[in-house]
């Protein structure tokens, strides 16, 4: 097998688009999460954002039209969530199961007039010179904006979170509501922006696939990446900069399947398709290994808040 | 604005038993507004999807057919979420025992393995195979929450993906029918291990009977049992529930079982009963719509019979309606989906008065 340099950068670059997706959302949820909510809605939202992103940007030819129009398409259908867990105080699991149920029956509906069209991708960096350099120029200055807005918004959620007074409330709200309600803290108005804000990126994740990833619409087109986001959140420990590395070894494990499968590696598609799910069950268990009272979640991570006035 | 939750001072049976009917009102109520907004009659869909199916014998059988599979995994499921257990991967549980309990209607296709006994045994050990590999797949979640604590939640819906990629690569591979022209489907089962139908030139089958069975044993083991009892303490008091001595990881690694092993006899029943050979996709979704079917029916084993049925009339209802008024097939799902919104909102309505307040706080 003849090696060539340029296919490691060509590897790369699919790695970084499999990684954005899953990064996007599980930053998201890192943020509900820290402050108490635990939305397994997840991937309702991102099919949503998917299908609202694409109808957008196809009735209107602009990528930037499709992108805010997914990222409150993912708003909305977070704050029914919101409405549910934080309004009424139903259990959390069953919302967020409700949410992903609901969200692919209305993703479906609204992109039915649009399968089979397509369009063309959101537009690559391109700085003459240093895109054009050999082995990393496509890879560091060559990728769409959803990727380096992806980079950013980490970092500033990280510093966000883990640096400012704001942060240290909301997930002081996280970890303990009743007292932070006694404090005065405005304990559902926290959560409710913390849901919408990863309503949002999973409405921008879902863009990003029916927008960048594969430039069309289909049906179910998120594929269980929404639930391996939420296994990434687990993996990340709930810190940002973490799911940064956790996506791109998710990110990896796909892109694994593709290679073997573009070398002709006798093995079954079906096994290779497998490996992400297998993986995410994996890494759960070697996680687990490591903190097995599950010391690194939120304290009240999933449970209602009735404030007593 | 802001609004406060009330408990109101007594459980009302009646409360609650009317909670999820005005569920059902108001999801039906908002399904008619978004009929009416995509231009299309209200009344009409209201026919086709909820009155037209209950008039005619074949789709009463149709429903039957489609609600035995949704009420035996819900019962199971039951048992899980009471315990606040969270399987939510019954679909890959469902595929596991079809595929496991299938297995043995291929392997003895045309009278192998049938000589001296002869083939009385093959059904019966379709079902048990089909409940044990619905079980044993239950198992991993199970074991993997019980031993090391990994979330249920997110490994059983993980294998849902592997189970379906599995058939899938059983179905294309070594169970393809070597004369089925290269189509993915396996040879038709004898009628040796095909569950009998009920009454000529119908589709009511054997195993449609096993969901008002499984509901009976469930609602007794319930309210009756020592094990019910204590499913539903560790679900409600788990501190209570460890003081007084329960074991909870015994109790939990049961509750799952209970709940795998209802969805693969509920997932070979359908092959064995309805299919009649397997296929890539043996499922239009059972394991999830069955969780709406467990929380419709309030988690109780008699709610979710009728629950059931409820869900099968909107399957078979939403196929006429994609027939007779072009809607399309996602309405029924979407539906579905504003369902269990609208059910989850509802019981906490029948547990607490709802108070507005204007002005920012109090």
């Amino acid at each position: 097998m003849s090696f060539d340099p340029q296919q490691i950068q060509d590897i790369l670059i699919i790695i970084v688009a499999a990684a954005t997706p899953l990064l996007l959302a599980a930053i998201g949820e890192v943020v509900a999460e820290r402050a108490g909510v635990l939305n397994l809605g997840l991937e309702g939202m991102m099919i949503v954002g998917a299908s609202t992103g694409f109808a957008f940007a196809y009735m209107t030819d602009s990528t930037i039209v499709g992108v805010i129009a997914g990222i409150l398409g993912g708003v909305l259908m977070s704050a029914v969530f919101a409405f549910l867990t934080i309004g009424l105080a139903t259990n959390q699991v069953a919302a967020g199961l409700a949410l992903t149920i609901f969200g692919r029956g209305l993703a479906n509906l609204i992109g039915e007039g649009f399968v089979g069209l397509k369009r063309s991708g959101a537009p690559h960096l391109y700085i003459p010179g240093l895109t054009d350099l050999p082995l990393v120029g496509r890879l560091i200055f060559g990728e769409d904006f959803f990727v380096y807005f992806a980079i950013l918004l980490t970092g500033a959620v990280g510093y966000w979170l883990m640096r400012t007074r704001a942060g240290l409330t909301l997930r002081a709200v996280g970890e303990n509501h009743t007292s932070g309600h006694s404090l005065g803290v405005p304990v559902r108005g926290i959560r409710l922006l913390a849901v919408l804000f990863g309503g949002a990126c999973a409405g921008l994740a879902g863009c990003y696939l029916s927008l960048s990833y594969t430039p069309f619409w289909s049906p179910d087109m998120t594929a269980g990446r929404g639930w391996i986001a939420l296994a990434l959140v687990v993996f990340a420990s709930w810190k940002p900069w973490r799911a940064l590395a956790g996506a791109i070894l998710f990110g990896g494990v796909a892109v694994l399947a593709l290679a073997f499968q573009g070398l002709g590696v006798p093995i079954p598609a079906q096994l290779l398709n497998s490996l992400p799910y297998l993986t995410t069950i994996i890494v759960l268990v070697v996680l687990s290994l490591r903190d097995s009272r599950g010391a690194l979640a939120p304290a009240s991570l999933g449970q209602a808040f009735i404030p007593d006035r | 604005m802001r609004l406060d939750l009330d408990a109101r001072p007594q459980r009302s049976t009646l409360r609650e038993i009317l909670a999820p009917v005005g569920a059902l009102i108001v999801a039906i109520l908002i399904g008619g507004v978004v009929i009416a907004l995509m231009g299309r009659s209200t009344i009409e869909a209201f026919d086709v999807y909820f009155v037209e199916p209950l008039s005619q014998s074949y789709s009463l059988q149709a429903i039957a057919v489609k609600a035995a599979p949704l009420i035996l995994i819900a019962v199971g499921l039951a048992f899980c979420y009471r315990a606040n257990l969270w399987n939510i991967g019954a679909e890959g549980q469902f595929i596991a025992g079809g595929a496991l309990g299938g297995w043995l209607g291929l392997v003895t296709h045309d009278g192998a393995f049938q000589g001296v006994l002869g083939s009385w045994w093959i059904l019966p050990a379709m079902m048990i195979l089909g409940a044990l590999g619905g079980l044993l797949y239950a198992m991993i979640p199970a074991l993997l929450r019980v031993w090391l604590n990994v979330s249920e939640i997110l490994s059983s819906l993980m294998l849902v993906y592997v189970a379906q990629l599995a058939l899938d690569w059983l179905v294309r591979g070594p169970w393809k029918d070597p004369e089925g022209h290269n189509l993915p489907v396996s040879v038709n089962l004898d009628p040796e291990a095909t569950l009998p139908i009920l009454f000529d030139g119908g589709s009511l089958h054997l195993g449609v009977l096993l969901a008002p069975l499984v509901a009976i044993v469930a609602a007794i083991v319930f309210s009756k049992t020592l094990f019910g009892y204590q499913v539903r303490l560790v679900g409600s008091a788990p501190k209570a529930a460890r003081f007084g001595g329960f074991n909870d990881r015994t109790i939990a690694i049961a509750a799952f079982a209970i709940s795998g092993g209802l969805a693969g006899l509920a997932g070979v029943a359908e092959v064995s009963g309805r299919i009649g050979q397997l296929l890539p996709s043996i499922s239009p979704g059972y394991g999830f719509s069955a969780i709406i079917v467990a929380f419709l029916g309030r988690l109780s084993p008699v709610g979710i019979f009728i629950a059931g049925l409820v869900l099968a009339l909107t399957f078979v209802g939403g196929e006429d309606a994609q027939i007779a008024m072009h809607l399309p097939g996602d309405l029924t799902l979407a539906f579905q989906g504003v369902l269990l919104i609208c059910v989850l909102a509802a019981d906490v309505l029948a547990r607490y008065r709802l108070r507005f307040t204007m002005g920012a706080r109090s």
